[in-house]
């Protein structure tokens, strides 16, 4: 009996973590204070494992962490320079894959992919832009919807189906050409039934789903990661981001 | 018939089912030329399903098109073989004769005229697809008579008929290819292995799954497939005895005790053409397989995935299972066995090499975007509509059927110890002889070259893209599970033939078809295919090689599946064998632009009429 | 810190930019002169010097937008042992580059051709002394191989004084990550 209620660990960088029956890695590492890095896991969801953020070595073969079940006794590397290398190229492919011009972006400092980038010190995009035609969508009268930011993360579609039963969002497309896309004949969303208490809302890592007629609230330098790093400021409410540019 | 009146009569026939959402948009497109929005919009209302998931699923695929892209879509098989047999200048000469640019749609709505992925073709290329329909052999000639059937919108019925002939070319058959069974055998020697034979066809389909329990006949048939230690022939080599058996063991929680059998025919791999001529030459046999598979795991449904590029065979292959229903050998009853009751359907894809990874296969086959499942689960406890799942190769499939008829012994006496019976190769390339060669596995590639009539060669790239490029130095090597894992290409080469041109195609493959899920396939594909490009356009350098390996190394490390993990073979593969075809096109500088600046001034150029020296910028610094 | 046995010499340049990374530049405030202690000016809106002689540190702010752009920035490759990449322009195009996903052809028929209020006849202009642009505007590691980058909307002066000094007492720069940028 007393061998059952024993805590069962694992191992991240060397230092024990507990775990619970059933939870992941990431799970795991969050719930004890470890910050792994990632763009499209989220609690409240079902791991999706598309960003390649948490990407670790088990046993020292590479995982997805939010994807990947714990089982006592697994070593996890997690903060080597190798894997910081391999996430900052990740970053910088996120990067060049978009556009992304952070000053006139108004999720600049809340924003999670910069934030992640100035975590990892990354210093230049490095690889090719390539610049894509993604044209901003402002049909809806209270949201505005820019593509050019879209990191593919799918939270938002996650949020919309599963929390607010609404679908608005889904993905087409393939490959490098892979896109958002919202649930209406026209394409637009003022004819979708978005509104701006939906969770899928407040879900956006980065600057895609924004309230209108908000701007620079809140100055920039005095923004959520501005300061404090989001490796130690992980544990947030899923609206802390939206309630700070309120 | 109104447009909605053709789009209920298919929703209608499907059930209004969302699961066959990909037969649905299919059938439509055929109908309409293309899938309109308010086509879209009805079809999601009809399954039930959000309008933008029916969207995704339409916009995933390359054979589905949410614009008009003319009533004649022409769309050249753009494997490098297709390259190598001449198909770039045809397509230029069809474009110049059509007054079009590749890629882009008419003015007038008539033609549009593209590039995809290896259709499958390549021992009688230049091969391509018309409306989804596959030609072969095209020639100058043939475009010239194809341009004026276009121009004067003959339709499809009309053109002639043996441009639409695909042949089997096979060269070399052993006990797949050159077998005497009679439809049925199989089934018979299964049940005949049980003591239940003879027993009155149940009606109740139910019945079957617990009359697994009593009925030693399947658990005997696996044990002959599990005894000849036949392994998939899709190219990871998983034992097939063992997939069955875990399949037919996986515990069902819920009381819905259905399993399902898939054939994997989605022989998107360029250079893979076995599946082809197998559902062609012999359909008994893989449909036999699959009907023994149903037997051993207790299911009764079975599907083929049958990749779009062979939309052609549908009507044949169906014509098949009709006979095979009227002779007993589908349906209830089969083989007079009570209870033994299995069918197949044949569903086809659309254009997307990654369906043919087996999870994304399944998604697919449940009418979702192709995108490959987080695992665990695998598909043999939570596949097809997450009930315990086969998915196995077609050439798995008939050498089941076989090993069913004639014993698991018999099968291992053929090949080596660890591979045993015999692998199918297509081969294609600069050899005399393409076509289809079936050997018992430990052939070496030494044996098999002068077999198809090559001479001077120079690389044999087996398995295709994700395989291995192997140079003279490797020949000896054997085809096995145990040295070359393959499932069944073989390109050559001679020594006339540039490898980088030939890994630059295989870049361009990968960066089309990553489904663009994970983040390093997606950007990293599309990446590695511009350095190539860079390379090939005289900007490459040193830098640009690094750049190669270091975005191969993080696909290798961080990509959700099997096509990022694989991409970078052919640039490794090359780079290491080949790294002259590279080097003579870098230039001396470390660094170069990573794009044509004077082009880059083309537009501006234009607009102002200027031609000065002052509008020009040299390459080179 | 300390004085290294000569001066290095330094080169800036703004392309495609606004010049705000150079007017943050001069928020080091006074500690300009302790940087003149260190370094002398070549080629820079400073001194006014016209072309970039050898130099030990190029200084780039803004993209490449045009063909003089290219030629200045590989004058500055070929003087230039070490060559930065300072803000966010030249990081990876910035605000000009906010007009890549437009066709150069339209904008320049949209600005010389068909927008209200043009004087008649109006053209686009064709003088040779005028550099071309080109069809977009580029990063500059698009173009030359850059060794540091600083990024920022501009970054702060204390970003620039940190990774200058750094620079310039051979270490590889590194930032707080207060002084670490994007906007």
């Amino acid at each position: 009996m007393s061998r059952m209620n024993e805590q069962q660990v694992f191992l991240i960088d060397g230092r024990d973590v507990p775990f619970a029956p059933g939870q992941t890695v990431m799970q795991a590492a969050l719930d004890a204070g470890v910050y792994i890095p990632h763009l499209c896991f989220h609690p409240q969801f079902k791991p999706h494992g598309s960003c390649k953020l948490c990407t670790v070595k088990v046993n020292g073969r590479p995982a997805t962490s939010c994807t990947l079940p714990v089982a006592a006794g697994m070593e996890i590397e997690s903060e080597t320079a190798e894997l910081k290398d391999k996430r900052r190229m990740l970053l910088q492919m996120l990067f060049v894959e978009g556009n992304h011009f952070c000053p006139s972006c108004e999720k600049s400092g809340n924003c999670k992919l910069q934030a992640l980038a100035y975590d990892l010190g990354m210093m230049s995009p490095h690889y090719d832009h390539f610049f894509p035609d993604r044209p901003v969508d402002a049909t809806h009268p209270e949201i505005l919807l820019d593509f050019n930011r879209c990191i593919l993360c799918e939270l938002c579609v996650r949020a919309s189906g599963e929390v607010d039963r609404k679908n608005v969002f889904a993905l087409s497309g393939r490959g490098i050409t892979k896109h958002l896309i919202v649930n209406s004949e026209s394409g637009r969303l003022g004819d979708t039934d978005m509104s701006t208490t939906d969770m899928a809302m407040s879900v956006c890592p980065v600057g895609v789903i924004l309230k209108k007629r908000v701007g620079f609230a809140v100055p920039v330098g005095q923004r959520k990661y501005d300061t404090i790093p989001i490796s130690e400021q992980f544990g947030d409410a899923p609206n802390a981001v939206l309630e700070q540019t309120r | 018939m109104s447009e909605t009146d053709v789009i209920d009569a298919i929703l209608d026939r499907h059930r209004r089912d969302g699961t066959r959402l990909m037969q649905i948009l299919r059938e439509t497109q055929e109908q309409l030329g293309w899938l309109a929005p308010a086509t879209l919009t009805r079809i999601a209302v009809a399954i039930d399903w959000p309008r933008a998931k029916v969207e995704g699923t339409a916009g995933f695929y390359s054979f589905f098109h949410t614009r008009p892209l003319g009533r004649y879509r022409v769309l050249w098989s753009d494997n490098i073989t297709d390259r190598m047999l001449g198909n770039a200048d045809l397509t230029r000469m069809m474009c110049e004769k059509l007054w079009l640019e590749a890629g882009r749609v008419s003015e007038d709505g008539l033609v549009s005229v593209d590039t995809t992925s290896c259709t499958g073709m390549c021992d009688q290329g230049p091969a391509l697809l018309v409306n989804y329909r596959a030609v072969t052999r095209m020639t100058p000639q043939r475009v010239e008579q194809m341009v004026e059937l276009i121009r004067n919108e003959a339709p499809l019925a009309d053109w002639p008929a043996e441009w639409f002939a695909v042949a089997d070319n096979i060269r070399r058959g052993d006990i797949l290819l050159n077998n005497a069974m009679q439809p049925g055998d199989a089934l018979r020697a299964c049940v005949a292995r049980g003591p239940a034979a003879g027993k009155e066809a149940s009606s109740n389909d139910r019945s079957w799954r617990e009359t697994v329990v009593a009925n030693p006949g399947p658990a005997l048939a696996l044990e002959e497939i599990k005894l000849s230690n036949l392994r998939g022939r899709g190219g990871a080599g998983f034992t097939t005895g063992l997939k069955w058996e875990a399949c037919r063991s996986a515990s069902v929680a819920d009381g819905d005790s259905r399993r399902f059998i898939v054939c994997n025919a989605d022989e998107g791999e360029p250079g893979t053409f076995k599946d082809r001529v197998l559902l062609t030459a012999q359909p008994d046999l893989v449909f036999e397989g699959m009907t023994v598979a149903g037997y051993v795991v207790g299911a009764t449904q079975g599907y083929v995935y049958l990749r779009g590029e062979y939309r052609y065979l549908l009507d044949p292959l169906n014509a098949v299972l009709a006979r095979r229903r009227a002779q007993g050998l589908l349906g209830r009853g089969i083989a007079g066995q009570a209870g033994f009751s299995f069918d197949i359907e044949i569903h086809l894809g659309a254009g997307a090499y990654i369906c043919g990874e087996e999870s994304a296969l399944i998604e697919s086959l449940e009418g979702k975007r192709g995108v490959p499942r987080n695992r665990p689960p695998y598909p043999i406890t939570h596949g097809f509509l997450n009930r315990p799942t086969v998915v196995n190769n077609v050439e798995t499939f008939a050498a089941s059927a076989l090993i069913a008829l004639q014993g698991g012994e018999w099968f291992r006496g053929i090949g080596t110890s660890k591979s045993s019976g015999t692998k199918i190769l297509s081969i294609s390339g600069d050899c005399l002889h393409p076509g289809i060669y079936e050997y018992p596995f430990g052939v070496t590639i030494a044996q098999v070259l002068p077999a198809c009539g090559a001479r001077d060669v120079h690389a044999v790239q087996v398995s295709g893209p994700s395989g291995i490029c192997i140079d003279e130095t490797e020949f000896k090597r054997r085809i096995a599970f145990e040295d070359i894992p393959t499932a069944g290409a073989m390109m050559i080469f001679n020594d006339q033939r540039d490898m980088f041109e030939v890994a630059r195609n295989f870049a361009h493959f990968f960066a089309h078809e990553s489904c663009g899920f994970c983040t390093p396939c997606r950007v990293g594909t599309s990446l590695l295919k511009n350095c190539m490009d860079k390379i090939a356009d005289g900007h490459g350098s040193q830098h640009t090689m690094n750049e190669i390996f270091q975005i191969n190394r993080l696909l290798q490390m961080a990509s959700h599946c099997g096509l990022g993990h694989t991409a970078c073979n052919p640039m490794f593969d090359t780079l290491k064998k080949f790294r002259p075809a590279y080097e003579r096109r870098l230039k001396t500088l470390d660094f170069e632009a990573s794009f044509d600046l004077d082009s880059a001034l083309a537009q501006a150029r234009q607009m102002t009429g200027r031609d000065d020296a002052g509008s020009h910028l040299e390459t080179q610094s | 810190m300390n004085a290294p046995a000569r001066k290095l010499r330094v080169a800036t340049t703004s392309l495609a930019g606004c010049f705000g990374c150079h007017m943050s530049f001069l928020d080091i405030d006074e500690r300009i002169l302790k940087l003149l202690e260190l370094i002398e000016f070549d080629r820079s809106p400073l001194t006014d010097i016209k072309h970039c002689g050898p130099c030990d540190l190029g200084i780039i702010e803004g993209g490449v937008c045009n063909a003089e752009n290219v030629h200045v920035l590989r004058e500055f490759r070929a003087n230039c042992k070490i060559l930065v990449a300072i803000g966010a322009c030249a990081v990876n195009g910035g605000l000009p580059a906010q007009r890549n996903h437009l066709d150069l052809r339209d904008i320049l028929e949209e600005v010389y051709h068909t927008s209200p209020g043009l004087a008649p006849g109006s053209q686009i202009p064709n003088d040779p002394e005028l550099p071309l642009p080109l069809d977009k505007v580029y990063p500059i590691h698009e173009v030359v191989k850059i060794d540091y980058f600083l990024p920022g909307c501009p970054p702060s002066g204390d970003a620039i004084w940190k990774f200058l000094t750094d620079l310039i007492a051979g270490r590889t720069p590194h930032l707080s990550h207060e002084m670490m940028h994007y906007d």
